[in-house]
């Protein structure tokens, strides 16, 4: 096909006002693949790497409130987590973004309570967070690729991307995306100063979430969890590497992990049994 | 003959104003939420849809409905419908507007929107969505323009419309069955996740947007030279009914899957809806009238002495459209967030400043509509005993 200077200003005119160009030639390059890789310029020799990211919470570790408080607070400083209170101090649910947080057992694990079972148990707290699902609903249903999988098994979110339509919020099983239904630089935490400088800020009408801490594990830290967590609390590591300890602890021990029926594939395992709570 | 939409009664340009300040209202407090973000409305992390998302998908039923007069007149060649055809597509083009306002509404990030397009992503229903709603926009405003055009100058329509026309029809299903799929194919929402969904969707989308056309119908009775006729109404009446008994079995199907099964996550939020879950029964007045309309509309349209009456057809076709509206535009959404993924209630209720966006998105779809049907109805009286041929 022959095609004159006047026709093709024309045709690249076009395609380059609906974005097609680009956007077509780069949605190839992920065809076909199982995750993203992350573009870098020059990998960080320390980074730390995975065939398969996993963690394993022993909810045994936990003992005192400030266990839990601490890894709460740890995960929201690092990343900038808005804190939107009322004006008496407590937690504005309205507004509220939360990352990791504690839930009861009987809501962490619907149906897997019985009438038999103590107070004491239904109510022990439980870490929640992104499960970062082997076959995520989120990333299924989100219209503009702003959620998607790493070749490392992390369900990602990009806050710059995102539209806010917020069907992932509608399809994740486990109610671990927040809005941002405000700019979350109004919220108290937030307005002076961030907390963590390296951290970016994000806009009103974006979803958010755990990242399983990707910027740290590629800066060769672990995630702020796993660092704030009681000794043994939180484990952190190659769910596909046989010599992992997360690895060593599934393989050997009873574990579960939130609704599994529904064939998401969580990477979250959890550790029941022993120490003050259980 | 867009012209014929600015000249009008004094009447006329009293609804034309009446409904820009509803929508200038809303545009106001479009602003407002567009600066503050969606924390204006009474929206959170575990109800994140609401009102718009409800009307949005209400409001696909009411385009698709259009279908219901196509299927009749073009394949069946029901002469009788050949002339309100017209008020079908049209109310069709309406609605779809309002669809896509109703959504720019939802979106936390509006400017972003166009990456919908920039990186399609075709395993998202939204994907699919976009595709199928714009599709039947251009379809209806082409069949619509082009029929009407050639009704105006006493001639048939070209023969290359009749593709278009005959595409239409799987069209109009395509775009309600592609809503449904954005909630029945979701892991975790018990409410939504229900095979005969995208049937529920259709059969109240073929109850809801015929009753709506028969009450414009009259109103354009009322209004104009143009008398859209008693048979076709009559007709329209007895497709109403049986979609709405459709729509009426199709519920009834999910209340027995949930309560024979006696799986407790799938009769949570029928139990919230209907009696109140956890000490909450906010939605259980507004879900039992719905309930009560539905019946009693559907008894009213099956009696044929009380279809066969105008007045008491009207009255059970707005009893109709408000128990759908209730049911689709309001607790189907909310039920599938209440309770939320860990069981808890926590309840949802619209804001001043969403439910007046809300009114001004209808205005906005209204105002569109009365300049549409206002030409419609001008070419239709300027023809007056003219047969249509198309």
């Amino acid at each position: 096909m022959s095609m004159d200077r006047r026709k093709f200003l024309k045709v690249a005119g076009i395609s380059s006002i609906l974005g097609f160009g680009a956007s077509v030639a780069s949605a190839r390059n992920y065809a076909g693949q199982k995750g993203l890789v992350p573009p870098q310029v020059d990998a960080n020799k320390e980074a730390l790497t995975a065939k398969r990211w996993a963690m394993v919470v022993d909810m045994s570790k936990f003992k005192t409130d400030e266990d839990f408080t601490k890894v709460i607070s740890a995960c929201h400083t690092t990343h900038n987590v808005p804190d939107f209170r009322n004006a008496d101090g407590s937690i504005d649910r309205k507004m509220e973004i939360k990352w990791i947080w504690t839930a009861p057992y009987e809501r962490s694990f619907p149906g897997q309570d019985n009438k038999y079972m103590s107070e004491h148990m239904k109510e022990m707290p439980f870490m929640v967070l992104c499960n970062h699902c082997d076959n995520p609903p989120c990333v299924r249903v989100c219209p503009t690729k702003a959620t998607f999988k790493l070749q490392d098994g992390i369900t990602m979110q990009d806050m710059h991307r995102c539209i806010g339509c917020r069907f992932c919020m509608a399809a994740c099983p486990y109610g671990a995306r927040s809005f941002n239904w405000t700019d979350p630089r109004t919220a108290s935490n937030l307005k002076a100063d961030l907390p963590n400088k390296e951290y970016p800020t994000r806009t009103k009408g974006v979803v958010e979430k755990c990242t399983f801490c990707s910027e740290r594990l590629q800066a060769g830290k672990l995630p702020a969890c796993v660092e704030a967590a009681p000794a043994g609390g939180i484990l952190f590591g190659d769910m596909e590497d046989q010599n992992s300890e997360v690895r060593k602890i599934v393989t050997n021990t009873y574990t579960i992990r939130r609704k599994p029926d529904l064939g998401t594939g969580p990477a979250v395992y959890y550790v029941i049994g022993g120490g003050d709570h259980a | 003959m867009l012209e014929k939409a600015l000249e009008g009664s004094k009447k006329y340009w009293a609804w034309v104003f009446f409904l820009g300040g509803l929508a200038a209202v809303g545009c106001y407090f479009y602003l407002q939420q567009f600066m503050f973000g969606l924390g204006i409305t009474g929206l959170h992390r575990d109800v994140t849809w609401g009102l718009y998302i409800g009307q949005f998908t209400f409001l696909v039923g009411v385009a698709a409905s259009a279908v219901m007069l196509v299927i009749p007149y073009y394949l069946h060649d029901y002469k009788k419908f050949a002339k309100i055809v017209i008020l079908g597509e049209f109310l069709a083009i309406s609605a779809v507007i309002m669809c896509i306002l109703f959504i720019m509404a939802d979106m936390g990030q509006p400017m972003r929107v166009m990456n919908i397009l920039l990186y399609p992503a075709p395993n998202s229903m939204v994907f699919w969505d976009v595709v199928v709603l714009n599709g039947y926009l251009f379809l209806n405003l082409i069949i619509g323009w082009v029929t009407l055009s050639s009704d105006r100058k006493g001639i048939a329509p070209p023969k290359w419309i009749k593709p278009f026309i005959y595409l239409s029809v799987p069209w109009a299903i395509s775009i309600h069955t592609v809503t449904a799929f954005l909630y029945a194919g979701i892991p975790g929402r018990h409410f939504w996740l229900s095979a005969i969904l995208a049937a529920r969707f259709l059969a109240s989308a073929f109850a809801g947007g015929p009753s709506l056309l028969i009450i414009l119908a009259l109103i354009v009775r009322k209004v104009s030279k143009f008398d859209p006729g008693k048979e076709p109404i009559q007709a329209l009446g007895k497709i109403v009914a049986y979609a709405m008994f459709a729509n009426v079995f199709f519920l009834g199907l999910e209340f027995f899957t949930a309560f024979y099964s006696g799986i407790p996550g799938h009769q949570h939020p029928f139990y919230y809806l209907y009696a109140g879950l956890d000490g909450h029964s906010e939605l259980v007045p507004m879900m039992w009238t719905s309930s009560v309309f539905a019946v009693v509309s559907l008894l009213m349209l099956v009696v044929p002495s009380i279809r066969k009456n105008e007045t008491t057809l009207v009255l059970a076709c707005i009893m109709l459209f408000i128990s759908l509206w209730i049911d689709k535009g309001f607790g189907l959404i909310i039920g599938g967030f209440v309770p939320n993924p860990f069981e808890e209630v926590h309840t949802y209720w619209p804001t001043m400043p969403e439910t007046m966006i809300t009114i001004g998105v209808w205005a906005i779809g209204f105002l569109v509509l009365t300049f549409l049907y206002k030409i419609a109805v001008t070419v239709r009286e300027q023809t007056v005993g003219v047969e249509i041929e198309h």
